[in-house]
């Protein structure tokens, strides 16, 4: 049996022990509370939107700033950012003072970190849709919005660190191990891939080109899920789930080692994100071996989450909480094995760029942050309001509803995902690619697209009614913004066991103060220092053709990335006859060396680009861009109606020629001046062009720099003094 | 892939933040004691003595 005088013996021991009264603060926990359903809602229904373009392209209602390449990033950062990064806070903000027996450190940090954090979720609301994007995944917002979240996430830190440092329990929860891990993580991770040179106020150029911009994204991108949708739910998975089941962690032993030997090895699996691309080959091992072994610790957390209830299985039976919280935890054990089978390199060639990895992400996201973020709600509704649930059969019934709509999620992604790639891959008897239109493999998975958006709008019916859940839980009972606790003071405490006084008191108090200084003093130091070789070294050229692009190309690749173009098309030809049979020559890492920033992509919902300058007349795109069913009938593509009207903007090409300048695209000195002539010259040449493929339109129109710039795309090469293999393989597949 | 120069210092630099963090939490004693850590979480409502379920 414990008692509260076993478990502190301290105060009765000491006669002089200094027992303090304080408060904690509830008020910015509620605050972040109902943002996270808020934005959940949001994010989600932007997703099912997403979702439904995909079978209906009409969808968008012709409506360029609601269409799949614009909407997508605002609801991969809704449900990211918003949803999961005011749910992290509500868990957090509440966690802590308690584990730690002592009020935020500050009250406006506090303030600070909810306005400023959901302030930046409205910016985002409204530049993503007008196109404002880095088109880097989950870092897409603009520079200066860059710079607000960098300033916010500080004033997290040092609210997290401060309250640590005057805290009133010696000892460190491992749930705050948890939180450290991720403010410190996120906080180096956001600034080093975020690093852009500015073109104007809403166009920045990532310092890094081609394959270094690559690898520096998807250091960001893997550990961007490892430390802002793991590790922050790991730590609350640590409170909330012993809470609600009432009984201690399984074995706080192995919490400890979780914790540690998660952190250590997540920090090295980003290559899996780029197999088979132009990426070296040992970068390529190295991110699957440290895959690999991230299993051990996955799992053992996995494993420690769900022993916690042993013996307490019958409540699982009743309580909506833990139900959602074993459904939870068993999502991130699915989701951390097959992240590591994903990242074997035999797997992800057939799984990557389908849909397998939108439904592994999925599980990640719906069954992982979802169903932990709402059993987290249900749970603390009804302490903030010191009442009871206002339904828990309304709460069983979000449950069952929210599973079912993962279910319809995940189960047609997975079988689109696995059919894709086969149809990709498959070669009839004679050595032809058996599905040689890329039409005919989409066409085939458009009914698991219809079943997954049935799942989508389950699952946000299932959010609704927690929604209506919660407020009637508010409604039956009284806010509590303040609760006064009492604690004895942290010096009148014995130390943890008998090391000297001094060492001990000054690591105590100074490490984390050290830690956050000697972070920035490194980042700045090595930022300085290494950056500057970086972008000189990085353009120099390895294939002598490689040149970069004109005027009028520069501007129809920034239409190209603000209209997200690469959320559906990849321009990465792996080095597979599958791939080089439909595409053309795999692609080589020194034809991206001015490619500010990559465009790889992550997901081909439409076939690959990288091959596709010179494939096709500009009339044909003209006319696929105005209407893709035109010319590819069947096609999912939304309609580009808006680059046809819509006149060029070339006020800011000599500020972007500068920028890409200063990032190391060698534009001669002074080409500013020069640029805007070249783009008329490039732009009459193409109208000239469409004319002869009766298509009447004048050169100050968008839609003639996204057509100068994909007849571009990959033809450098072919300029190459061997030529011969290029030239058969794009006779090839020109006949597709 | 020069970056990887840029990439590995600070990975390397993160781990041993939290390595400097790892070897303080031990000779700090913050893991001296696996029992009562867990226990806890569980002793911290405000209203620990009206909620007779805690000492279940």
């Amino acid at each position: 049996m414990i008692t509260a005088e076993t478990l502190h013996p301290q105060p009765r021991r000491q006669q002089d022990a200094a027992v303090e009264t304080f408060r904690y603060d509830n008020r910015v926990v509620r605050a972040f509370a109902i943002a996270t359903v808020v934005w959940g809602i949001v994010g989600m229904t932007a997703g099912l939107l997403c979702a439904v373009q995909l079978f209906f392209p009409g969808a968008n209602l012709d409506f360029q700033f609601i269409t799949f390449g614009r909407l997508r990033p605002v609801h991969t950062n809704a449900v990211i950012f918003a949803f999961v990064g005011n749910g992290m806070f509500t868990g957090i903000y509440y966690s802590l003072q308690r584990l730690c027996k002592a009020r935020m450190f500050s009250d406006k940090l506090s303030w600070l970190n909810f306005w400023g954090w959901n302030a930046i979720i409205v910016a985002a609301a409204i530049t993503l849709p007008m196109g404002f994007t880095t088109s880097k995944e989950y870092a897409e917002l603009e520079w200066p919005i860059k710079i607000a979240i960098a300033v916010i996430w500080v004033a997290f830190t040092i609210n997290l660190l401060g309250t640590i440092v005057k805290r009133r329990e010696k000892h460190i929860y491992v749930a705050i191990w948890f939180y450290i891990a991720t403010a410190l993580t996120v906080a180096v991770l956001h600034i080093v891939n975020g690093l852009e040179v500015p073109a104007s106020m809403w166009k920045g150029y990532s310092i890094y080109a081609g394959v270094q911009d690559a690898l520096v994204q998807w250091w960001y991108g893997h550990n961007a899920v490892a430390f802002f949708l793991t590790t922050p739910y790991l730590g609350m998975m640590y409170y909330y789930l012993p809470k609600a089941a009432n009984r201690p962690v399984f074995s706080y032993r192995l919490s400890i080692i979780h914790f540690w030997a998660l952190i250590f090895i997540y920090i090295w699996a980003g290559p899996h994100h780029l197999l088979y691309t132009a990426l070296p080959d040992w970068a390529q091992s190295l991110g699957m071996v440290f895959s690999i072994m991230l299993i051990a610790p996955s799992w053992g957390g996995m494993l420690n989450g769900l022993l916690t209830l042993r013996g307490a299985w019958d409540k699982v039976r009743q309580d909506p909480v833990l139900k959602f919280m074993v459904a939870a935890v068993t999502a991130y054990g699915m989701a951390t094995l097959e992240g590591p089978a994903l990242a074997i390199k035999t797997v992800n060639s057939l799984s990557h760029y389908t849909d397998w990895t939108i439904a592994h992400v999925h599980t990640g996201a719906l069954g992982w942050n979802g169903l932990l973020t709402f059993s987290v709600l249900y749970w603390l509704f009804p302490r903030l309001y010191n009442t009871k649930l206002w339904s828990v059969k309304l709460a069983n019934y979000h449950f069952w509803i929210a599973l079912l709509g993962m279910m319809f999620y995940v189960i047609p992604m997975y079988i689109a995902g696995i059919t894709e790639g086969m149809m990709w891959k498959q070669f009839t008897k004679e050595g032809f690619l058996q599905y040689p239109n890329f039409l005919q493999t989409v066409q085939q998975i458009i009914p698991f697209y219809q079943l997954r958006a049935v799942g989508g709008t389950l699952y946000i019916f299932g959010v609704w009614l927690m929604a209506f859940n919660l407020w009637k839980t508010a409604r039956s009972g009284v806010f509590v913004p303040e609760e006064e606790v009492q604690a004895v003071s942290f010096r009148s405490q014995p130390d943890l066991h008998g090391e000297p006084a001094f060492s001990h008191r000054w690591l105590e108090s100074k490490p984390i103060l050290l830690t956050g200084l000697a972070l920035v003093a490194v980042l700045i130091g090595g930022m300085i220092e290494i950056i500057p070789m970086i972008v000189i070294k990085e353009n120099v050229p390895t294939i002598s053709s490689v040149k970069p692009y004109t005027a009028l190309e520069v501007m129809g690749r920034d239409i190209y990335i603000r209209e997200g173009c690469l959320a559906c098309h990849s321009q990465m030809v792996r080095p597979f006859r599958s791939e080089t049979e439909r595409y053309g020559e795999y692609s080589k890492a020194g034809e991206f060396v001015y490619d500010h920033p990559f465009l790889w992509g992550s997901k081909r919902i439409g076939p690959d680009l990288h091959r596709v300058g010179g494939k096709y007349p500009d009339a044909w795109h003209y006319n696929h861009l105005d209407d893709p069913r035109s010319t590819s009938p069947g096609s999912i593509m939304p309609r580009y109606s808006w680059l046809l009207t819509q006149k060029l903007d070339t006020s800011s090409l000599p500020a972007r020629i500068g920028a890409l300048r200063r990032v190391g695209v060698p534009y001669p000195a002074g080409y500013e001046s020069q640029a805007l002539d070249d783009l008329n010259k490039q732009a009459d040449k193409i109208v000239a062009n469409l004319k002869g493929g009766s298509v009447k339109t004048t050169p100050d129109r968008e839609i003639i720099a996204v057509i100068a710039y994909l007849q571009r795309l990959g033809t450098d090469i072919k300029l190459a003094p061997k030529p011969a293999v290029a030239d058969a393989s794009s006779g090839l597949h020109a006949s597709n | 892939m020069i970056v990887i120069f840029l990439l590995i210092p600070l990975s390397i630099v993160t781990a041993g933040i939290f390595l400097i963090g790892f070897i303080w939490a031990v000779r700090s004693g913050q893991y001296e004691d696996t029992c009562t850590p867990s226990m806890r979480p569980l002793m911290d409502d405000n209203n620990t003595k009206k909620n007779e379920k805690v000492n279940e």
